[in-house]
């Protein structure tokens, strides 16, 4: 079939949520969100804290399941598929959307076994194979040339900021297709911080990521379209530039100028 | 004005050395009290200890020989009750940690526990007698003291269990399911061997506790006197809590037994301190391959 590129422009969302409504308990915490994020581009998450933007990321892969009495009404769709269906194998879902979290957090277990973990757990044995895939996710998360000697020492020995490479090594081996980021340099100093940016330029070829962050540069530098939240509701959304340069609504000029939050 | 805030400091200095010294003062009761312990055994019962006593039954109506019956029966109860008890108690704590929704079942579960830890041995031995020996026909046996024992240091093992898994960082659980790792993957995988630590410790207190007990295998699983070791589970034995007792309070020559008594006594406590040091060696080594 032949395509032209305006046809490719108009390719669906690789993942969206359509007017989703998220609770904890009585309280709640999303209002109405219906959002789109397109394949392989970087889409942050702004806003205060307390806005609904981690709860957000959560719904994405189904994280906020482990709380107790929370729930969601609503569509999150990844290639068109309501993920909250009933059908929908959770563990599966989450093979394909990969999570990287706000403090790094590898297993106390060697270097090689971290990054090797999700293929264990999916039934992968063969030595060679996974042996090759640690390699390629190390080099992905460009933290190889420093552990290639040292892969089968613990990963607690590692500095927080190549603990958190690692932390996204261990996401890609399972090869997903979306990458969500909680604050994924707020632990981290300046130079590490770097490394990770660098790394989601990197990465955003491959795959599709959603990144919350609390760092109004961090946004600006590494973000294609950036969504503003207050209060668990969608203020303004857009392509990066826009919103950082032009902003069509006070709430969100007066967040981005840091006029509040 | 700089005189003054020193006064002020010297007093909060003086304060600071009074609290900690009484605090050092406190730990070092703890650690005189096995000090003692052991010092008052060994001074005594030394002298009993030699090779005869060691691999020999007792003789001359138990005024002589060894103990080797009561060393064997007592390894034989306390390992058969941990065992019985270390599966039983992490598979419960893992239940009621990691699954359970908390509700009343839950509740009502815990209540249970609780109570069970508060329970005396002696009711422990008479439930064994009652359930165990006498309704499941096991006789006095080491299955059914070991049973007893068992179901007396559930509690602990499984309050030492949940207080490892409780322990483990929920970042590890998030970290392991984002990963597309099922819930039994993520416990098996990641939680129990950040946990193995804490449960093994659990384990070292049951099992001490175990090897200790005298009243819950008095009716169960322990005799006055038997020359021969057990071949099956369904033997009776002697065990060394229960000599001790049998020796000091109802032996044909109390007076002249008291260093048999007191030899038995070291024997028992270098037993569960032996115990204890391999499984605080095997933990030690666990922590390091991390």
């Amino acid at each position: 079939m032949i395509r032209n590129q305006d046809d490719s422009m108009q390719e669906p969302p690789k993942m969206s949520t359509k007017d989703l409504n998220f609770y904890y308990g009585e309280s709640q915490a999303l209002y109405s969100i219906s959002l789109a994020f397109e394949i392989k581009e970087v889409t942050a998450l702004i806003g205060p804290s307390g806005c609904g933007k981690s709860t957000l990321l959560r719904c994405l892969n189904r994280m906020n399941d482990l709380i107790p009495h929370s729930r969601a009404e609503g569509g999150v769709f990844l290639d068109g598929e309501d993920i909250y269906d009933q059908g929908v194998d959770v563990v599966a879902l989450r093979r394909h959307v990969g999570m990287v979290f706000q403090k790094p957090n590898p297993f106390p277990k060697t270097i090689f076994e971290n990054v090797a973990y999700g293929l264990r757990v999916n039934g992968i044995k063969d030595k060679t194979f996974l042996r090759d895939r640690v390699e390629t996710s190390l080099k992905q998360a460009a933290l190889w040339d420093e552990v290639k000697d040292r892969l089968h020492n613990s990963a607690l020995g590692l500095s927080g900021g190549q603990q958190q490479r690692l932390c996204i090594a261990r996401a890609l081996a399972v090869e997903p297709e979306v990458v969500l980021m909680d604050e994924p340099a707020s632990a981290l100093d300046p130079i590490a911080t770097q490394k990770i940016e660098d790394l989601i330029h990197e990465l955003k070829t491959t795959y599709t990521i959603i990144i919350v962050t609390h760092n109004m540069q961090q946004a600006a530098r590494v973000s294609d379209v950036t969504a503003f939240f207050y209060l668990g509701k969608l203020i303004e959304t857009g392509k990066t530039e826009s919103i950082f340069t032009r902003p069509r609504l006070k709430e969100t000029s007066d967040y981005i100028t840091g006029r509040f939050g | 004005m700089i005189g003054k805030s020193d006064t002020i400091q010297g007093r909060r200095k003086w304060l600071q050395g009074t609290m900690f010294g009484l605090f050092r003062v406190a730990a070092l009761i703890n650690g005189m009290a096995l000090l003692l312990v052991v010092y008052f055994l060994v001074a005594r019962g030394w002298r009993a200890i030699n090779w005869t006593f060691l691999t020999q039954p007792p003789m001359d109506s138990m005024t002589k020989g060894g103990i080797l019956p009561c060393i064997v029966g007592t390894l034989c109860l306390s390992l058969g009750a941990i065992f019985i008890a270390l599966p039983i108690g992490v598979a419960s704590a893992i239940y009621l940690q990691e699954y359970a929704r908390p509700g009343r079942v839950v509740r009502v579960i815990r209540l249970g526990i609780n109570n069970l830890a508060g329970v005396p041995s002696v009711v422990f031995g008479l439930f064994g007698l009652a359930f165990f020996v006498v309704y499941l026909k096991m006789g006095v046996s080491i299955l059914a003291g070991s049973l007893t024992l068992a179901a007396m240091t559930l509690p602990v093992i499984i309050g030492a269990t949940e207080e490892a898994l409780r322990g483990v960082p929920n970042t590890y659980r998030e970290a392991s399911l984002g990963l597309g790792a099922t819930k039994w993957q993520t416990i098996y995988r990641v939680v129990l061997p950040a946990a193995l630590p804490g449960i093994l410790t659990g384990g070292i207190l049951g099992l001490s506790r175990a090897a200790g007990e005298t009243a819950p295998i008095m009716f169960t699983a322990a005799v006055f006197y038997t020359p021969s070791l057990p071949t099956s589970i369904f033997d009776e034995v002697m065990a060394l809590p229960y000599h001790i007792y049998v020796l000091a309070t109802a032996g044909t020559d109390i007076e002249a037994t008291r260093p048999l008594q007191y030899g038995t006594a070291l024997v028992l406590i270098v037993l569960v301190l032996g115990l204890n040091l391999v499984a605080i060696i095997y933990r030690s080594r666990l922590r390091k391959n991390r």
